[in-house]
């Protein structure tokens, strides 16, 4: 019976097995038209004409509608992600618009939408689009975009500046000076894109006779949306309902808020009054949904003769495309990332956020951790190598120590309080890692006997920590139905992470039912009313914290309820099965469904008070996230001719708190480190000088198949959060967050570079960038 | 990414086919598998008015040996059919044996080898395959019929010499001598990508051992697939040892004049090509042997 | 054009046009929205079906080309309303899938593989699984999914 913490399958999967859950493109309703977008064929340009009657002239086509149509709705989209309070910072917003009406920032930039009866004579519209175009150079090269006289991607600004943000405690000059050994070294990391199976799309409805708004939208944010949208479109809350269905894998990209297409769907089914649907294309995903990546670090390190950290210093800059809605999560999470599982006495980290003519730049699955994963990883590798120290020994010198928790690292993070480590003991983890990927046995003798017989094979050992479950809250609502099944709302979405199955096991646990007898809805505005949404790994610490708040006050009507019904203390009553009964009398029982009737009279005087129902809503806001860690060990081999490496063993030690099911954990894990590899080794976009994204499909940009990702083995601590009641810790995102760094390890050591004086700076690496650095030695 | 409108003729015989290529010429295009042309049309970069589409022309999906021990692959022959088929599999090995690295089973089911070499993709397989085997191609018209041997037929990256009114009705696969080996490597960045670099190598050893004939072919090479002839003509004569492998890299690295792609530089592509060469050309000996 | 098409075992009559694709035919004009689309251009695999038995892409085949063949979309898979097949069933026990959007497509390509390589080993899963894309799962317990089924 009692379910939570234990690996059960989910109650999400027969409908998605069966083919029958419902997706945003399956929406179809009477009379539904189709959208196509005429988009921008340039990085950065001047329109200087538009013409569309071809287009509306065709037959099937009901509107084209162009930025000039649109009269007072055009507007910038709003500021998601406010700035945080870091004294001195700069931040110059420039917010996405939802078509283009003098200016095209990115290739993909919306320009004009064509709604017809088919998405195919949509298209067929779209090509009959004429635009006179003047262009203008194209920024890319981050560096290049600060040097003076660089094109402007916002002419008005004067600068590509769109942020500068320098955080610093302790005294690295003064650490710098004592120190033993100081390392410095230029790290970079470049553009990815999330890539869900299910691309975005939006379909709205307006219903004139119940005077309400409704939109399926492959958010992750559906609360915000509605709210949003209602204010935009001149209704009220309560007249816009919003939809996050099953949603395809999400990642991050679908919580950027608003793409100017989930601003344009809904205003034009109100003007046509006719449901109208956009499902984005793969070709289209490629230029229109954002992406991640592009930083350039100048780290530099400071350490006494044991390897001690004594100082950090880092100078970076940062991709933010052309547009930045989304503030400066991603940096601040690389700023804050970068400091680890580490005691790092002095820390000087100083960004500057670059607008450049690309797709914007929002949190994609680590979200910027990976880059202060990557050069912090990077410093203790080249540091140890040159202090003649054991890698994972100098991680061991450097941890914090368990009795230091909480632990303030005295820096803002990206949820704008100070970031400080709720919990932690990182040892364990680092000692479990190493038995199970057999480290001193791989150092004394797998490796030196692998090299006498000419392989390539090499080890990587990195640690990460995960800022996860952060605020500002989320809420949920607990009812017990008539027919004695509960049903659990929450205004989060969901995009495969098993909320049906977690938060059903969290209520399950304080209901004594079955964990089938909990339905969950995630992702209807209808069905819960405040929200904020699924990302930051924080759906289980606080959507499923408020569950668990919420399942604990209906138990407490529950009881009383019965109490009164039985006539005894509550104390006397046993809570199992879906059913009350009076202890010692089990035959004696009366059910969930019975006692929720019995709290909705139909006659009789209620007593002041009281509330019908038993119900609760309760709501979670933890002060600040919880940091999750792990380690993660490889053991991986070369083709030393064509560089192509093959992953012979994969070890993930993880520390998310308590955990609700491990079956899904493990799931997460495993999907997390599979874009972690794809991050690393495959994934790139490619541009071309003039800003022309040179791999926009699923043939060029690859991700990983079965064959390319190993099998992994894993292995869990346990360190409750004490910032939540269920002590559980964020994981979405931990599998991805350190592989770029492990990779980098592994390469040098398979390959034996630091004996050719090669080290490796950068990711993503593939075989023939790779080849190529090993030419240099 | 819908594809633009088109005229759709399913003719169902070879006759009736050839004809409404020549009445709609350069507007029409044959289907036959479909697995490149529908991708491409799907991204509005192919939008042929009239598509003559040969899946019911049960004629052209045939797959013999005649007499001669040539392989007569129709043009609707799918590759699921050539690579399940034993008799090919024991004579044309090298066939079977790159089969298996163009894309995946369900692009297979339905792909056909034919389609694969009119859409002349330099990076594909199987037109580096067809030069190594010394594949001759049928070329029909309404009012007549050419052969014209594999290597005359690329002309350039998704160009052949296949005139506007021409299908390429039947490809010929001579048989392999007694003493022939083969093997076929690449590199992908995937399973199932289009290869960085592939090298098929055929050796033919006589009667004391020394090679009497070779040939080697390597896609992602070139504009077209390339055959590396001087590297294959100074294995003839020599025991093909190790030595003999690696000066014939050499060779064939010079010959080869890769495009470069966003997976691989040209350069890294002249690299795994002189990785490449010796590995399929030790393949093939052993084979030979 | 009109044409007819067999889907499940049912026959569908409609009037389309010949550049309609197959996956949008199922989908759109039938109804059966468990086939799912993920690039429009043969790489995902997410709208893998069986044509006449066999995979393949419903994205790169027009759907009066399906005229005379048998089609099968997930849909059809199990035994009756309410029900799992036992693969879908090892899915389900060995978490095989999590946003489920790849599913359908991978259901599809394992019950072709598993009726001619009724007893697979994992290598051989994983090479079979590399025509179909899921960006969730890692993979891992998908083919721990196809093991299990294989083992029932
Ligand atoms: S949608 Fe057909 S293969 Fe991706
Ligand atoms: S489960 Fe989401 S793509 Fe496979």
């Amino acid at each position: 019976m009692n379910s939570f913490g234990r690996p059960l399958t989910r109650n999400e999967d027969p409908r998605l097995l069966r083919g029958e859950a419902l997706f945003v493109d399956d929406v179809e309703l009477p009379g539904l038209l189709h959208v196509a977008f005429f988009r921008s064929p340039h990085a950065h340009a001047h329109l200087l004409s538009l013409d569309v009657s071809a287009a509306r002239a065709r037959a099937g086509v009901v509107a084209v509608i162009t930025a000039a149509d649109l009269g007072d709705y055009w507007q910038p989209g709003p500021l998601l992600v406010p700035p945080p309070p870091v004294p001195g910072m700069i931040f110059n917003q420039r917010c996405q618009v939802p078509l283009v009406r003098d200016t095209a920032r990115h290739v993909g930039e919306p320009v004009a939408m064509v709604v017809a009866e088919s998405r195919y004579i949509a298209e067929d519209a779209v090509a009959e689009i004429l635009a006179e175009w003047e262009t203008l150079p194209a920024v890319g090269d981050l560096e290049a975009a600060l040097a003076p006289g660089a094109a402007l991607v916002h002419a008005d600004l004067g600068t590509n500046v769109a942020a500068e943000v320098h955080q610093a405690r302790g005294d690295y000059a003064a650490a710098a000076r004592a120190a033993h050994l100081v390392l410095k070294r230029r790290f970079t990391y470049d553009r990815g894109a999330s890539i869900p199976m299910e691309t975005r799309g939006v379909v709205a409805q307006w219903d004139p006779r119940a005077d309400r708004l409704t939109v399926w939208d492959t958010t992750q944010a559906p609360v915000v949306i509605r709210n949003g949208l209602a204010g935009m479109l001149g209704l009220s809350e309560r007249q816009v309902r919003v939809v996050a269905p099953n949603i395809g894998g999400g990642f991050g990209p679908k919580m950027m808020m608003f793409y100017p297409e989930e601003v344009l769907i809904p205003w034009a089914a109100m003007r046509l009054c006719r449901p109208v649907k956009w499902i984005e294309d793969r070709l289209e995903h490629f230029f229109a949904t954002t992406h991640e990546r592009s930083q350039i670090h100048d780290a530099e390190i400071a350490l006494d003769a044991q390897g001690k950290i004594l100082g950090v210093r880092d100078v970076f800059l940062h991709d933010t495309g052309a547009y930045d809605p989304y503030g400066l999560t991603v940096p601040l999470n690389s700023q804050c990332t970068l400091l680890g599982c580490y005691v790092v006495p002095a820390y000087d980290s100083r960004f500057t956020a670059v607008f450049t003519n690309r797709t914007l730049v929002t949190p994609y699955r680590g979200a910027g951790r990976q880059h202060g994963v990557f050069v912090m990883e990077r410093l203790l590798d080249l540091a140890a190598r040159e202090l003649g120290l054991d890698r994972a020994e100098i991680r061991r010198r450097n941890f914090i120590p368990t009795d230091a928790f909480p632990f303030d690292q005295g820096v803002i993070y990206q949820d704008f309080s100070r970031l400080s480590y709720d919990s932690g003991n990182y040892e364990p983890i680092l000692d479990k890692a190493l038995a199970a990927i057999g480290y001193a046995d791989f150092v004394q003798r797998v490796q030196p006997e692998a090299r006498a017989a000419g392989r390539s094979l090499g080890l990587g050992l990195v640690c990460y920590v995960e800022g996860t479950g952060i605020g500002p809250y989320e809420g949920a609502k607990v009812q017990v139905q008539s027919s004695g099944k509960i049903s659990l709302a929450t205004g989060i979405g969901s995009q495969g992470q098993g909320h049906a199955t977690a938060f059903a096991q969290v209520v399950a646990e304080q209901l004594g039912v079955d964990l089938r007898d909990v339905e969950v809805t995630t992702g209807d505005t209808d069905q819960f009313y405040w929200g904020v949404g699924t990302f930051a790994s924080r759906g289980a610490v606080v959507a499923g914290s408020a569950a668990h708040e919420a399942a604990k006050v209906v138990r407490q009507k529950v009881l009383r309820t019965a109490a009164a019904h039985f006539e005894c203390a509550e104390e006397d009553l046993v809570l199992a099965d879906g059913k009350v009964h009076v202890a010692g009398v089990p035959d004696h029982a009366i059910t969930l469904g019975r006692l929720a009737g019995l709290a909705n009279p139909m006659r009789g005087a209620v007593t002041p008070g009281t509330e019908p129902g038993l119900e609760a809503t309760s709501y979670f806001g933890p002060a600040s996230g919880a940091t999750a860690s792990g380690v993660h060990a490889m053991i991986v081999e070369f083709d030393a001719g064509t560089l192509r490496p093959t992953i012979l063993d994969y070890v993930v030690v993880h520390d998310c708190g308590t955990v609700i099911n491990p079956l899904i954990l493990a799931g997460q894990i495993h999907g997390g480190v599979a874009q972690g590899i794809g991050n690393a080794f495959f994934e790139q976009l490619a541009w071309d000088e003039n800003g022309q994204l040179l791999n926009a499909s699923l043939a060029d940009y690859l991700i990983p198949t079965a064959l390319d990702v190993p099998r992994m083995r894993l292995d869990h601590t346990v360190t409750p959060s004490p910032l939540n009641p269920l002590g559980v810790k964020g994981a979405g995102e931990a599998g991805a967050i350190p592989v770029g760094a492990l990779f980098a390890q592994a390469i040098e050591d398979a390959l034996d570079l630091p004996a050719r004086g090669i080290e490796i700076l950068e990711m993503p690496l593939g075989p023939s960038r790779l080849w190529e650095i090993t030419q240099r030695g | 990414m819908k594809p633009a409108p088109f005229a759709w003729h399913a003719p169902e015989d070879l006759a009736a086919a050839l004809a409404l290529k020549a009445q709609h010429g350069g507007e029409a295009q044959f289907l036959a598998g479909g697995q490149s042309l529908v991708p491409a049309m799907n991204f509005r970069v192919a939008q042929p008015a009239v598509l003559v589409d040969l899946n019911r022309v049960a004629a052209l999906d045939s797959l013999a040996f005649d007499a001669e021990g040539t392989l007569r692959v129709g043009a609707m022959c799918r590759y699921r059919r050539i690579e399940r088929d034993a008799e090919v599999a024991r004579r044309l090995p090298l066939l079977v044996e790159a089969l298996a690295e163009v894309a995946h089973p369900q692009i297979r089911n339905r792909g056909t080898l034919a389609g694969n070499l009119c859409h002349a993709d330099p990076a594909s397989e199987m037109p580096a395959v067809m030069l190594a085997l010394e594949a001759r191609f049928r070329l029909c018209r309404h009012d007549g019929e050419r052969v014209l041997p594999a290597r005359d037929f690329f002309l350039g990256p998704l160009a052949t010499a296949l005139a506007e009114e021409e299908m390429l009705a039947e490809i010929q696969i001579p048989a392999l001598p007694p003493g022939t080996g083969t093997g076929f490597l690449e590199v992908a960045r995937r399973r199932g990508d289009y290869a960085m670099m592939g090298v098929a190598a055929v050796l033919r050893r006589g009667p004391e051992g020394r090679c009497v004939a070779a040939r080697l072919a390597l896609c992602s090479a070139g504009p077209t697939p390339m055959l590396a002839e001087r590297a294959a003509a100074s294995l003839v004569g020599t025991r093909l040892t190790a030595e003999d492998f690696a000066a014939a890299a050499a060779l064939a690295v010079a010959e080869i004049d890769p495009m470069g792609s966003v997976q691989a530089s040209p350069a890294y592509q002249r690299h795994l090509a002189g990785v490449l060469v010796p590995r399929a050309l030790a393949l093939a000996a052993e084979r030979a042997a | 054009m009109k044409f007819t098409i067999r889907v499940n075992g049912v026959e569908h009559t409609r009037e389309v046009e010949p550049r309609l694709l197959l996956s949008d035919f199922l989908r759109h004009e039938i109804g059966l929205t468990g086939t799912h689309v993920g690039c429009e251009h043969g790489v995902c695999g997410a709208c893998t079906i069986l044509w006449d038995g066999a995979p393949v892409r419903s994205c790169l085949a027009f759907a009066v080309q399906a005229e005379g063949h048998e089609i099968r979309t997930v849909e059809g898979l199990a035994p009756g309303p309410g029900q799992l097949n036992p693969l879908q069933q090892a899915f389900r026990d060995a978490h095989g899938l999590q946003c489920g959007y790849c599913t359908p497509g991978i259901l599809m390509t394992m019950t072709a593989f598993l009726e001619e390589n009724p007893k697979p080993d994992e290598a051989q899963v994983r090479e079979a699984l590399s025509g179909n894309l899921c960006r969730c799962t890692g993979y891992q317990h998908i083919v721990d999914a196809v093991l299990l089924a294989s083992q029932a």
